[in-house]
């Protein structure tokens, strides 16, 4: 009898906890969907006025009753998409370096040195770039404060670079070893191996990795904020001081509630979480293709 | 293969890796040198006794010491909040999901994990005012707002890890148990979960080292320049990224901003420990010290 009674108990326990991480599980998916769901809320005043589309079009004039965030999208794209292209050939080298042309002890300390290079805290980046290359740009072109697009997307480059460096090695190493050993007995260089197998087979991992740092581009708040200058002006050149959606947010929150001035920011909140969700789809997608063109 | 093109792209990969290594150097560099001298207890606790600051018996304003604490109960916190439901997330993912849950589940956990922090920073922000509207008048900005914030900011961490950990358990593993008659719960408690403990606990080292080093989220969420060591939950405190930040913007004198170069070292020297010890756990460490004795 105890053993019958013992054991039904035992069901019941398995039931219960299953139930629980499924809980724990809907309640983790829930918080994704409650983030945008407080935004649309809170941004509700605005999108009900129709007025949300024009924020998107609209410059930020506050005397004029003009809350429009497109200087700051202009700003984050512009901010974002030149710290990839600084990023990007960097990173390319690296891992490069690191998995195919040198397999001596450089490449193993550099791939630690990357390593480590993501754990970095964000605020540091931002705190040299201030001290240490804002006044040097500042020197080097002679043209204003040096807090512009220019050194902002340097450090924003810095500081995606390892992201894209490590992913790129993860594709490049998984090129079938047979692949390489086919280049080896062929008489194939490192650069030939390289040029020939290693990039064109691992494309679609590369085109991941750059999706993956431009997202962590367009969310980084710190760097745009200490050193992009923070002017609300569609920047023209690379020595403009500019604003990003997400320094755009942080300086604003401080004013009232109830102000359009502080609805306009869920605009911006609501634009960032729309583009990286954009981008996560993008990289799903990019994954499904690769893998059923292995299969 | 032209012979000279080959000689060039090899020369640019290595300067790729000189430039890269040499800009690693200059940063870490540059904060040591300008750094290293205000390494004093003084930095630390300005001018009160360390042992009255310690036991909280004195408040101390011009030291780092409220913004170490301050760090430290937000990692405690919103660590201690992501790992339950993280991990239970995660097993859940792993073991009991099908196919289509599992589907839906990782592209929202994925879109989580790239939502942007100052995003999650606002979202704690509306809670706050929200629970201030319709639950407590006591509910501002505050520690416990941003720890719910970190929290959510740092459980994809949490949960990736802990599925792909379970995931990747080789079969053998996976069965034993269950040919011996253990039920699933038993299987995952005793084995399967003991067994990817060192995948699970890297994890939550790099989301201790996240929430360590994050200043968007704790920017919307409650942080301020001066508030001494928290006494409530509900209180704004201090913490070193926001420190940082603040005097890099704000500083009157040379000797604060000193004190904004030994806050970055602090910083730094904190996240490379975690990262070293989430690094030599990914090695098997924990196996040994857990399974030798």
């Amino acid at each position: 009898m105890p053993i019958k009674v013992l054991s039904r108990l035992n069901r019941m326990l398995e039931r219960i906890t299953e139930q629980l991480f499924l809980v724990c599980a809907v309640i983790s998916a829930m918080i994704t969907v409650l983030i945008f769901g407080f935004m649309v809320i809170f941004g509700l005043p605005l999108i009900k006025g129709g007025q949300f589309f024009h924020l998107l079009t609209q410059p930020w004039l506050p005397y004029h009753n003009l809350y429009g965030i497109y200087p700051m999208i202009a700003g984050t794209i512009f901010i974002a998409s030149l710290g990839v292209v600084f990023a990007f050939p960097l990173s390319i080298g690296c891992a490069s370096l690191i998995s195919v042309i040198d397999g001596g002890v450089f490449s193993r300390v550099l791939r630690r040195v990357v390593q480590l290079m993501t754990g970095i805290p964000t605020v540091i980046y931002g705190f040299v770039g201030l001290f240490l290359l804002v006044p040097t740009v500042r020197e080097l072109f002679l043209s204003g404060s040096g807090m512009c697009v220019l050194s902002a997307s340097i450090m924003l480059a810095i500081l995606i670079a390892p992201t894209m460096i490590l992913f790129f090695v993860d594709s490049f190493e998984s090129v079938p070893n047979s692949y390489m050993q086919a280049v080896d007995s062929l008489g194939g260089s490192k650069v030939q191996k390289l040029i020939y197998v290693v990039i064109p087979e691992s494309w679609s991992g590369i085109l991941t990795g750059l999706v993956l740092a431009l997202g962590r581009a367009l969310g980084d708040t710190l760097i745009a904020l200490m050193i992009a200058g923070n002017a609300v002006q569609v920047p023209c050149s690379l020595l403009d001081s500019a604003r990003t959606l997400t320094a755009h947010i942080a300086l604003v929150i401080a004013a009232d509630y109830e102000s359009l001035e502080f609805k306009a920011i869920f605009a911006c909140g609501i634009a960032l979480y729309i583009f990286t969700t954009l981008l996560v789809v993008l990289v799903r997608s990019f994954r499904y293709n690769s893998r059923r063109g292995q299969v | 293969m032209n012979r000279s093109l080959e000689i060039a792209i090899a020369v640019c990969s290595w300067l790729c890796g000189i430039v890269l290594l040499g800009t690693v150097c200059t940063i870490i560099g540059y904060i040591a040198f300008n750094g290293l001298g205000t390494l004093k207890m003084q930095l630390l606790f300005g001018d009160i006794n360390p042992l009255d600051a310690l036991l909280l018996r004195k408040q101390v304003f011009d030291g780092l010491f409220p913004a170490i604490v301050g760090t430290l109960l937000l990692v405690i916190l919103s660590v201690g909040i992501a790992i339950p439901i993280g991990m239970a997330s995660g097993v859940y993912m792993a073991e009991y999901a099908n196919d289509r849950v599992k589907k839906v589940f990782s592209l929202l956990f994925d879109i989580l994990a790239s939502v942007p922090s100052i995003v999650i920073g606002l979202f704690g922000f509306t809670l706050a005012v929200f629970l201030h509207k319709h639950f407590s008048e006591n509910i501002y900005p505050s520690l416990f707002i941003s720890s719910i914030s970190l929290a959510f900011l740092v459980l994809p961490y949490i949960i990736r890890t802990t599925q792909i950990a379970l995931e990747n358990l080789p079969p053998k593993t996976r069965l034993a148990a269950l040919a011996l008659g253990a039920t699933k719960l038993q299987n995952i408690i005793y084995v399967l979960i003991p067994k990817s403990l060192s995948g699970i606990i890297s994890g939550v080292i790099l989301a201790i080292g996240r929430c360590a080093e994050d200043t968007a989220v704790i920017m919307l969420t409650g942080v301020v320049a001066s508030a001494g060591v928290p006494k409530s939950l509900l209180a704004q405190y201090e913490a070193l990224p926001f420190y940082i930040y603040y005097i890099s913007s704000q500083y009157r004198n040379t000797e604060e901003l000193l004190s904004g170069y030994g806050a970055s070292i602090i910083l730094l020297v904190i996240c490379t420990v975690l990262f070293f010890c989430a690094f030599m756990i990914q090695r098997g460490l924990t196996y040994r010290a857990l399974y030798r004795a």
